[in-house]
């Protein structure tokens, strides 16, 4: 065992000492490598910052009432006796003056110009009550203030605000034909709110004509656990015909699709670039066998085993396409890593997020460098190990 | 277990083909050949006549078609290729024309490379290789790099590399084929000397009459068949 593993060492280090020989030809398949992980890391860290974006977003203790079968916030209705029976319902935490926390709100889309592009993208104008803010963790005015009830005042998320254009402190925007004025610039910890415009819920009510209507319901919940006591409520009521769940879980669910289908496309387009650096890898680990074949021949001749050859051209292989994971992987994070984009969310409006890696999409990434560098040393190294001593030795 | 009285090489009736195309070259056709322990023999003949074939044979690097082959007490033709590996690390030495030194490693790397075959520490291999490489008098050039040496002084370093593990047979394909006289003369001394004070036995293949002077004795392989004459020592 001690033979095969000094074998081994050698032949690698041969082969690794003999590198700078096959400089270009190894830089190629690096490189390559090296791209095929850093498409794949955009793609994931795009994927796992949307994510995270939006499902951070969710508190447990926070439910949200949707219109049964409604899949977003966008497509849904309640009605104002739904809404005052959802606040009359169990396990709804109570402020010190004895109301229900809980706040109807209406989310409409309006259009914005995205700074990056210039071009026109649906953003989301959340009319909500006295009580919304409340609801959200980490809300606080960066700039301005809060807009006044019953006036054309709006609040404008802090991402939003960077990503869009025309929305500074001050500033009047023409929504549906009305003029509305930035009065403050709001954070929320980075969630997904921070992506919205914020109304008084009766002022959007009146000028888009949704009287009597709400779209979703939130309520703090005495516990998280009560959400499952407010849902039996809602089941069980035939007046409401609702969907009751955390805003986590209804966050998770949001998240999910659009973090899917940018995985899926992440992956297959990867996978078919990895294809192409396979091929390189091959290429050069059969120039690398052939370059050293006199080598591989010579220490054949001497005693070394055919394993050790196989495992020296294996090794040589991985180590090419572990440098190419590890550039790929440093390239994505200089380049992407905390990179600001915006894409539609669940509810039809943009939702504005960070790129961002984290261990386990790196590792995601090496695993596919070593996945490349495994099949691209495999059959060049059972040439080396196959190769007949003789004709290696004098070609 | 290879007795005194045996021979060394003991080849009964081998015959070995080439295919090339759709033709079949015979080399050796009902050969055989006995080399006694410690001898020096140097085997000459036109190109093509089949004496690298022969020593790649005895070195277990390629195959007979029929016919025994029996070295240093094994048959060869019965050794699986990882069994034939073993063998040859324990009992054959190889030297090269063009000395086949590995670039990358120096001349000491180059000498240790049979040891870490066998079961020794690093400090008995280090004194290996520093013995190995004063026997053919490069103790001096132990750091060097194959590319900062001279075609004689590389040739030694795989002298040094075909004895560290103190084979009984050792292989030489025409070794002063790439060396000048001078340079050559040297080599082929130290070649007599492993003869001649170590007992090693050599089989040499050469173009080289001058070079075969310094075997015992000589082999003229011509159409697959031996002429044999005696030498001087």
């Amino acid at each position: 065992m001690r033979s095969i593993i000094l074998q081994i060492l050698a032949v690698t280090t041969i082969n690794l000492k003999s590198l700078p020989q096959r400089l270009w030809l190894s830089l190629a398949t690096v490189i390559a490598v090296g791209l095929v992980v850093t498409v794949l890391l955009a793609f994931l860290s795009m994927a796992n910052g949307f994510r995270r974006t939006i499902a951070d977003s969710g508190a447990e203790d926070i439910a949200v009432v949707l219109r049964s079968g409604a899949v977003s916030e966008i497509n849904s209705v309640v009605l104002r006796d739904q809404v005052r029976l959802i606040e009359d319902g169990p396990g709804i935490a109570k402020a010190a003056d004895g109301k229900p926390q809980t706040s109807g709100e209406l989310y409409l889309t309006v259009n914005g110009i995205k700074r990056s592009t210039m071009t026109k993208a649906s953003l989301p104008l959340r009319g909500l009550g006295p009580q919304g803010p409340a609801l959200r963790r980490g809300v606080v005015m960066t700039a301005g203030r809060m807009f006044n009830p019953g006036s054309n005042e709006i609040i404008v998320g802090r991402a939003l605000g960077k990503e869009f254009e025309g929305f500074e402190l001050d500033q009047t925007v023409t929504f549906n034909n009305t003029r509305w004025t930035v009065v403050g610039i709001f954070a929320a910890d980075g969630s997904v709110f921070e992506s919205e415009i914020w109304a008084d819920l009766p002022v959007l009510q009146s000028l888009f004509k949704r009287a009597g209507a709400v779209q979703t319901v939130r309520a703090r919940l005495s516990s998280p656990a009560a959400i499952e006591t407010l849902r039996a409520y809602s089941d069980n009521d035939p007046r409401l015909k609702l969907d009751v769940m955390s805003e986590a879980a209804y966050f998770a669910q949001q998240a999910s699709n659009t973090s899917d289908l940018i995985q899926k496309l992440g992956w297959p387009l990867a996978i078919a670039m990895a294809f192409g650096s396979l091929a390189g890898a091959l290429n050069t680990m059969y120039s690398s066998v052939a370059a050293r074949a006199t080598e591989i021949a010579t220490l054949r001749a001497i005693g070394f085993g055919g394993f050790s050859a196989f495992v020296g051209t294996l090794v040589e292989s991985l180590i090419l396409a572990a440098i190419g994971g590890v550039i790929g992987a440093a390239a994505t994070f200089l380049i992407f890593d905390g990179f600001t984009a915006s894409t539609m969310g669940g509810s039809f409006s943009q939702v504005v997020f960070n790129f961002q890696l984290s261990p386990r999409l790196i590792g995601q990434g090496l695993l596919l460098a070593l996945a490349v560098g495994l099949f691209g040393g495999l059959f060049p190294a059972l040439r080396a190990a196959r190769m007949p001593i003789v004709a290696g030795l004098y070609g | 277990m290879l007795s005194p009285t045996d021979p060394m090489i003991d080849i009964v009736d081998l015959c070995k083909r080439f295919t090339k195309g759709k033709e079949t070259i015979t080399i050796f056709d009902g050969l055989n050949l006995a080399i006694p322990r410690g001898d020096f023999v140097a085997v000459m003949g036109p190109s093509g006549s089949g004496k690298t074939t022969l020593l790649n044979l005895l070195g277990g690097i390629d195959r007979s078609d029929t016919g025994g082959i029996e070295v240093a007490g094994e048959r060869l033709d019965r050794l699986s290729e990882s069994e034939l590996s073993r063998w040859r690390a324990s009992h054959i030495g190889f030297i090269f024309q063009f000395y086949n030194l590995m670039p990358m490693l120096t001349a000491a790397q180059n000498v240790e490379l049979p040891l870490l075959l066998t079961r020794l520490g690093r400090k008995e291999r280090r004194e290996r290789v520093e013995t190995a490489l004063g026997v053919v008098g490069l103790a001096d050039r132990v750091k060097h790099y194959p590319k900062e040496m001279s075609g004689g002084q590389q040739q030694r370093v795989a002298i040094a590399r075909a004895i560290v593990s103190d084979p009984a047979l050792l292989l030489c394909d025409e070794p002063t084929g790439d060396l000048d006289r001078t340079t050559a003369d040297e080599v082929l001394s130290i070649l007599q000397v492993l003869n001649r004070d170590l007992g090693k036995t050599i089989v040499m293949v050469t173009h080289d009459p001058a070079a075969a002077q310094y075997a015992k004795r000589s082999l003229h392989l011509d159409k697959g068949h031996f002429i044999e004459k005696e030498l001087a020592a």
